[in-house]
């Protein structure tokens, strides 16, 4: 699950980790007003205003914005909010801003030169161990440093039995250039940072940047965050900063019957039990001549109720030109799902899109027959390969 | 002519009287496997499904002898009976349990290398040995005895496959479903070896997805032995978008290595058959076969 920026930051702060501080503001007034009490608060001259939506690159996008004045605030805010923002992350429809942050300016002259990092901790899926990458290079993409200057990449795996040493974090602040006061600070920060990442269930931490401020503090700049689902049960804090305004609405109804659902841009819809199989329907449609609306499991009861509802989503895109459902039957019993399927098509009046139906495995041939004997127009198939053929037709 | 499980192994079922458990240790006595007993705290001396019930896996094995188990415990306690599985001296631990937190596992992954065992899972659908053992979830009528071994990381797609290589007239071996989390006990790698030095085995089926390199570092194996068997594989996610996560935890595309693509090149440069469709998995393992693709 992702989180929002202030969020994030709201998590590192109770672990102790310095951040730059803001405030979040919904209409242009409530961010002057953030922005004078920060500067009661912090002491700040300067703003960033930043756009909250669950995606990077909001900065290149023309979300994030520094303001000289209460007067900059305002009008920047105004433009931000209720903004489209396109990142490359966004996708080319971009994503609405509802919810700006306004924060303090921490790139303040002082006795050194403020510094940029990379920091961020996650699992190494090859060790099954936790691991912290950092990189001098901070501020920008990760992935353009990797490409063209790999070695500026470190990492720092965390041994399970007795967690983050000293002598790795000291490790990462010599790596990272820093001597003195910002030295300390920083072994402080990474140390926190890896409480904040264990204590939360996160799946991902990402600060880019961490800065050395000119007075040698060291504070996250941003935050991108991500809650390990698995984890969700036993984190309800958390699971509360889930905004469904950030997420398709299609996925949140299909979660909430208990399907699991991801919007694409095809034109062929799919219904499928198991996340290995549905992704492999998927590319049976494109090896068909089409391309898949959605990928869309619906798990181990594939009853008439789950049917109904996966069909009506799948039906909500007007791209789609046939459905293709590709069930293989192990506990569940194939003539119960077809049972389901016709009942579906009953209650929901008419489907005009084709429906082809491949039911496999526990009582197949019955389920061919209740389909084949129900009158609608759907078609019917056994092996995977039939019912890429009637795709193929279909679609011709 | 099989790895893992097969008629002499002595199975417990971890989480015997829950819904999960019931149904399923069921579904495995019906097919004819060697279930002893089972394991649920607190209803130690119980019989259930005409089998003895144990407070704990170390019970469990002193009485039965049991050397397998089966779990279907909750996400919140599975990481737990993962561990008390090893520590009361099970060799083959099958974990059916999805939704493990990842950071459980983490710990999990670390225990288990101080004992003598193999966990297979989590999230996963389990092992069949046709014939001899079925330790899992999957329907037992599509696996027929034969010498292909399966491996995969998806459920229904198992089924798939089995079903396939059955009606291009041949039978498996052993079946194993890795499990589709980013942390598993199993590795493709780990259970094609298996396979791999299994003399019952003539050749493989090997079913991956997008994200991860497993079945890089498989194919890397795979190429090491000389592809001492012959290998089909087929990657599922060719048309799944990046950074969605695609029901499975695993099955997200992270960097270029890991899209089906790059690894379908993978595996075709180590000298694996890969299936474009998911349809001709039975197909190209016939022509392998019979010689008619070099």
């Amino acid at each position: 699950m992702n989180i929002h920026e202030y969020q994030g930051k709201e998590i590192l702060s109770s672990y102790g980790v310095e951040i730059q501080r803001g405030l979040t503001a919904e209409t242009a007034d409530e961010a002057v007003s953030a922005a004078k009490k920060l500067s009661e608060t912090t002491g700040t001259s300067w703003w960033v205003v930043k756009a909250q939506i669950h995606a990077g690159g909001r900065g290149k996008g023309g979300g994030v914005k520094l303001a000289k004045s209460l007067d900059d605030v305002k009008r920047i805010a105004g433009e931000i909010l209720g903004m489209t923002l396109v990142t490359k992350q966004t996708g080319p429809e971009g994503k609405l801003v509802r919810k700006i942050l306004i924060t303090e300016d921490v790139y303040y002259p002082g006795e050194s030169e403020p510094e940029e990092f990379y920091m961020s901790v996650l699992l190494n899926r090859e060790t099954g161990r936790n691991v912290i990458i950092y990189s001098p290079e901070g501020g920008m993409d990760i992935e353009d440093v990797a490409e063209n200057s790999p070695e500026k990449i470190f990492k720092e795996e965390v041994d399970p039995r007795v967690g983050l040493q000293g002598f790795q974090t000291r490790r990462i602040a010599f790596n990272l250039g820093l001597s003195g006061l910002a030295f300390k600070n920083m072994t402080k920060f990474v140390a926190s940072l890896y409480a904040a990442y264990l204590g939360s269930d996160a799946a991902m931490f990402e600060i880019n940047p961490v800065l050395k401020c000119s007075d040698n503090r060291v504070i996250a700049v941003d935050a991108k965050v991500n809650i390990e689902d698995n984890g969700l049960y036993r984190q309800k804090e958390y699971a509360a900063m889930r905004d469904l305004n950030e997420e398709e609405p299609e996925e949140v109804e299909a979660s909430n019957a208990g399907l699991s659902f991801v919007k694409l841009d095809g034109n062929v819809g799919c219904m499928v039990n198991g996340a290995g199989l549905a992704m492999a329907t998927m590319d049976i449609i494109k090896l068909s001549g089409g391309n898949p609306a959605n990928f869309l499991d619906v798990g181990g009861t594939a009853d008439a109720e789950r049917v109904e509802k996966a069909f009506r989503l799948i039906l909500k895109d007007p791209n789609v030109k046939a459905i293709l459902v590709n069930i293989f039957g192990g506990i569940v019993r194939c003539d119960r799902v077809a049972q389901g399927i016709v009942d579906a098509y009953k209650n929901m009046g008419d489907i005009d899109v084709p429906i082809i139906v491949r039911l496999q495995g526990t009582n197949a041939v019955e389920a061919k027959k209740i389909i084949d004997e129900s009158g609608l127009k759907v078609v019917s198939a056994i092996l995977l390969q039939e019912a890429a053929d009637r795709v193929k037709e279909v679609l011709a | 002519m099989s790895v893992l499980v097969n008629k002499q192994s002595k199975i417990i079922v971890q989480g015997f009287t829950g819904g999960e458990g019931t149904f399923h240790a069921g579904q495995m006595i019906e097919y004819g496997t060697n279930v002893v007993g089972g394991v649920t705290p607190g209803k130690g001396g119980q019989q259930h499904l005409d089998r003895p019930v144990f407070n704990t896996v170390e019970d469990a094995v002193n009485e039965t002898g049991a050397d397998v188990s089966i779990i279907f415990v909750p996400p919140a306690f599975a990481a737990d009976a993962i561990m008390e599985a090893a520590n009361g001296g099970i060799k083959v631990i099958v974990c059916i349990t999805e939704g493990i937190p990842v950071a459980d596992m983490v710990g999990v992954k670390e225990y288990l290398k101080a004992y003598d065992c193999r966990l297979i899972g989590p999230n996963c659908p389990g092992v069949i040995t046709p014939g001899g053992a079925k330790v899992g979830i999957m329907p037992g009528f599509v696996f027929k005895a034969g010498k292909v071994g399966i491996v995969s990381k998806s459920g229904t797609l198992t089924y798939e496959a089995a079903d396939q290589v059955v009606k291009a007239g041949y039978g498996i071996s052993t079946a194993i479903g890795i499990g589709g989390d980013p942390i598993i006990g199993t590795s493709t790698k780990d259970a094609v070896e298996l396979l791999m030095n299994d003399p019952e085995t003539e050749a493989i089926v090997m079913i991956g997805e997008i994200g991860g390199n497993y079945e890089a570092k498989a194919a890397e194996y795979i190429k090491s032995t000389g592809n001492k068997k012959p290998v089909v594989g087929f990657i599922a996610g060719q048309t799944a978008p990046k950074g969605k996560r695609m029901g499975h935890a695993g099955a997200i595309i992270g960097g270029a290595d890991d899209t089906a693509e790059a690894k379908m090149r993978i595996m075709r440069a180590c000298g694996i058959y890969v299936s474009e469709s998911p349809a001709s998995i039975g197909l190209t393992l016939s022509k392998v076969l019979k010689g008619e693709m070099v």
